[in-house]
């Protein structure tokens, strides 16, 4: 195909062919953009949990006022709903992943250090990695008698300080505090109490982002026994196929084996995540919307000025077909002219979406732009544009060779 | 005239019908995206008390030991039982309030209703007069109530209506948290956005269902929301000494030389502390007004900010869209407007009904805009968010609406309009 008639043709109309480019370059700029913010909320939305997701419902109660006998409470409400069929294990725990109410704690790597470390998230309950259904990777569980009272423990620090507690931490948290070296039998320190690592796992992830994802799997599990008055989660660990009859048995019976409670709230652990994420989903969705509307109008726009173009060109057209060139010699003269357009718009496009990714990792804390979303742009504006033309091209090739002969 | 050039525009715009409504659809599209957006911005970032937000500061202090200092480090966002009371009872605000959110065990005496949790706040009794709060029946509970821990309660309207169907419920008793407590009050209808006096509660959290003095709450030690901040570790689980921040407490400043004065007032507080040996730090003060203490808190959703980014990015290309457009059918009609001009109208003129035409299509473009915007609001109520549902649009943005559509288009329809006023009228009068 020629090159020069077209671009002397677009040398006359130089303003109509540089918004077309201008249209086509932002188009592209932003669709590179939005398609790398979808990919980021797609990613984030698949961020381990380190549970046995699908075997993980969860019963949040509270008392209408605290009980005399919580643990003796909370160990005949244990024992219940393990009765219950399809209950593979259960424990009450102090948090949940993914369930916003966290308690935290900046941790140090020696007693005389001055500014912590880092602030990593405190999970506590009896087996609560059995239920959990947690991979250790590293290595112990808790044993039975290293477990104590957390209404104890807080009435007298001097319980753990005595005896160096067991903590299990996540990969994530033993990399990042001892990198390249075994986490096994290193000591942490919260305040002034020291404890000691003895598991990994390899994934925990916090109930709550608010440090940044960054900060997701800095989590700490201690060997502390909670009660009705100082935990309200129940978590069992259930056949996956009976997931909601269980749940809905277990929260009668909690309600059967104590009137003055309250169901706060029960949900299965798909449920919990897919609420944790909604906003996610919902940017998700949002930008897939732009992303079909950008489209859509810069498709129209094109339609509109290629069809401006045929009807403008007609006479000139029919000259060229009454000189001997063929329906497919014209249809491709369209096509190769849009092909030159969007060329020339995708290059300006991806220089403009480096820009906007700059922009975005300033104001909103987003990585750089993986260069591997620029050829996606591309090909999507060159598809738009091909498909576009293809109308109003079609209609310039069959225009009939006699239009050149009349004037008018 | 203007009748003349709008029955011409009219005329050229049903003449190619397609192309207008490419226009018209284009501006619709992006008028409604970016409209959506914004109006969900000025919602969000709108003030919760636009007659008294000046006037209401939050002071913060520093009572943290050395442990972890960092320099120029921000105070804690809350303030300590032993601060807050001492602030509170010293009253050199001309109001002042503390408090913090919980949670209240509803048992209603109608059996039909399970029992159930309500957000509550447990605050001094200032916070109704220094917010505004309308009452629908009775009034706050007396000062010697927050003193005496009274077990007082005001109701939400919304509670009221579900608890005893909207009737007069002052002076009846309900079981809170398993004691019994008289209501002295309903407020009503009451949601500042954003839920600007804890921001630990939610950002856009609605306003809670129960009121109660903060010291009764605390003496029967309901379970409390939001979040709490301790140093110096101790086991201490007496809320009224341990060491923590976890109360919010406000200040009404009605001048800015009151401000002042208790700026310095809060820098004399913590230097007297730390003579007394409390705190351990310099003084390390803060009094931002409401405004500033939302901006601060980075209040509004960065994806929010994102969304109007991407919003105005769209409306740019369909600008440009409709440009290239209105360029087309401007320069098609060379032909006509080369005889307008050798009929003796002048360029301005000639532009002039350029422009009026550029104007109807963004008129029409802005009604389209407004429908989609409408549309896309109420999928923006759809959505799971807090905010969500707060999301209407009022007077204003429906006059921006139409404001930015047409000015958008007039813009857009400068270029054309001035390449096609330069036609030359000879050149054109020829070629036909």
């Amino acid at each position: 195909m020629e090159l020069g008639p077209i671009l002397s043709t677009l040398r006359r109309h130089k303003i109509t062919a540089f918004l077309l480019v201008a249209e086509i370059a932002l188009t592209c700029a932003i669709v590179c953009n939005a398609v790398f913010l979808i990919s980021q909320r797609l990613e984030r939305m698949d961020m381990p949990s380190g549970v046995a997701e699908n075997q993980l419902v969860m019963v949040q109660v509270a008392n209408i006022a605290p009980t005399e006998d919580a643990k003796a409470r909370t160990a005949e409400d244990l024992a219940a709903l393990r009765r219950i069929p399809g209950v593979k294990d259960a424990a009450l725990v102090s948090q949940v992943p993914f369930t916003n109410s966290s308690s935290n704690t900046s941790i140090k790597l020696s007693l005389n250090q001055k500014l912590p470390t880092l602030n990593a998230t405190q999970y506590m309950g009896e087996n609560m990695i059995q239920t959990f259904g947690s991979q250790l990777v590293a290595g112990r569980d808790f044993r039975p008698d290293e477990y104590m009272d957390y209404d104890a423990v807080l009435k007298d620090l001097d319980l753990v300080r005595k005896q160096t507690s067991s903590v299990i931490i996540t990969k994530a948290l033993a990399e990042r505090l001892w990198p390249g070296e075994s986490a096994l039998g290193k000591k942490l320190y919260f305040a002034d109490v020291g404890v000691r690592v003895v598991g990994v796992v390899k994934d925990l992830v916090r109930p709550s982002l608010f440090l940044g994802d960054d900060a997701a799997q800095w989590s700490m599990m201690f060997p502390l026994r909670m009660n009705g008055n100082n935990a309200n989660r129940f978590v069992l660990r259930v056949d996956p196929t009976q997931r909601h009859q269980v749940l809905e048995a277990a929260a009668k019976k909690l309600r059967e084996l104590d009137p003055h409670r309250i169901i706060l709230g029960k949900k299965t652990f798909d449920e919990i995540r897919s609420d944790f994420f909604r906003n996610d989903r919902a940017m998700a969705g949002t930008l897939v919307g732009v992303i079909i509307a950008l489209l859509t109008v810069t498709a129209l726009g094109i339609v509109g000025l290629a069809s401006f173009w045929v009807a403008q060109r007609r006479r000139t057209i029919g000259v060229r077909r009454a000189l001997g060139a063929t329906q497919s010699n014209i249809l491709r003269y369209f096509q190769t002219e849009n092909f030159l357009l969007a060329t020339i718009g995708i290059a300006l496009g991806m220089a403009l979406a480096w820009g906007i990714n700059l922009f975005l990792m300033q104001h909103y804390e987003l990585p750089r732009l993986p260069w591997i979303y620029l050829p996606v742009g591309a090909v999507a504006l060159w598809l738009i544009g091909q498909l576009a033309v293809l109308g109003p091209a079609l209609r310039a090739s069959r225009v009939p060779p006699v239009v050149a002969t009349r004037s008018v | 005239m203007f009748a003349y050039y709008l029955d011409l525009a009219l005329r050229s715009l049903k003449r190619n019908k397609v192309l207008t409504a490419l226009m018209v659809l284009a501006i619709a599209l992006g008028i409604g995206a970016s409209m959506t957006t914004l109006t969900v911005l000025h919602v969000l970032s709108g003030d919760p008390m636009p007659n008294k937000s000046a006037k209401l500061y939050y002071p913060q202090l520093d009572p943290r030991d050395l442990d972890g200092m960092r320099p120029d480090e921000e105070p804690p966002k809350q303030v300590s039982w032993i601060d807050g009371m001492n602030l509170l009872h010293a009253a050199r605000a001309d109001r002042q309030v503390l408090m913090t959110g919980g949670a209240g065990a509803i048992q209603p005496s109608n059996a039909s209703i399970e029992p159930f949790f309500e957000d509550a706040r447990f605050t001094t009794r200032g916070f109704f007069p220094i917010f505004d709060v309308p009452f629908l029946y009775g009034h706050p509970w007396s000062p010697q109530d927050d003193d005496a821990s009274a077990r007082v309660v005001v109701l939400s309207r919304k509670l009221n209506e579900k608890l005893y169907g909207g009737a007069d419920s002052t002076g009846k008793v309900m079981h809170i948290g398993g004691k019994d407590f008289r209501i002295v009050g309903v407020i009503d209808t009451w949601r500042p956005t954003p839920h600007f006096y804890d921001l630990m509660t939610g950002n856009y959290s609605d306003s809670e269902g129960l009121y109660m003095p903060l010291t009764t709450a605390v003496d029967l030690k309901f379970p409390t929301n939001g979040s709490r901040d301790c140093w110096s570790n101790s086991a201490n689980t007496d809320m009224k000494t341990a060491n923590c921040t976890w109360l919010q407490f406000w200040v009404e400043l009605d001048t800015p030389a009151k401000a002042a004065a208790y700026k310095q007032y809060l820098v004399n507080y913590s230097q007297q502390q730390k003579s007394l040996g409390r705190f351990q730090r310099e003084p390390n003060v803060h009094l931002r007004d409401l405004m500033q203490w939302l901006d601060y808190n980075k209040v509004v959703p960065s994806d929010v900010h994102l969304q109007m980014w991407l919003a105005l990015g769209f409306l740019v290309v369909c600008l440009v869209n409709t440009i290239g457009l209105m360029l087309a059918k401007f320069l098609r009609r060379a032909s006509e407007l080369g005889v307008r001009r050798a009929l003796g109208a002048s360029r301005r003129t000639v532009f002039a009904q350029l422009l009026v035409e550029a104007g109807a299509v963004g008129l029409v473009g802005g009604i389209g805009g407004l429908l989609l915007a409408l549309l896309g609001l109420w999928l923006v109520r759809l959505q799971p968010s807090s905010y969500a549902q707060l999301a209407h649009l009022d007077l204003e943005m429906l006059a921006g609406t139409f404001l930015l559509a047409v000015g958008a288009t007039l813009l857009a329809g400068l270029l054309p309009a001035w390449r096609a006023c330069l036609v030359t009228p000879a050149l054109q009068l020829k070629s036909n």
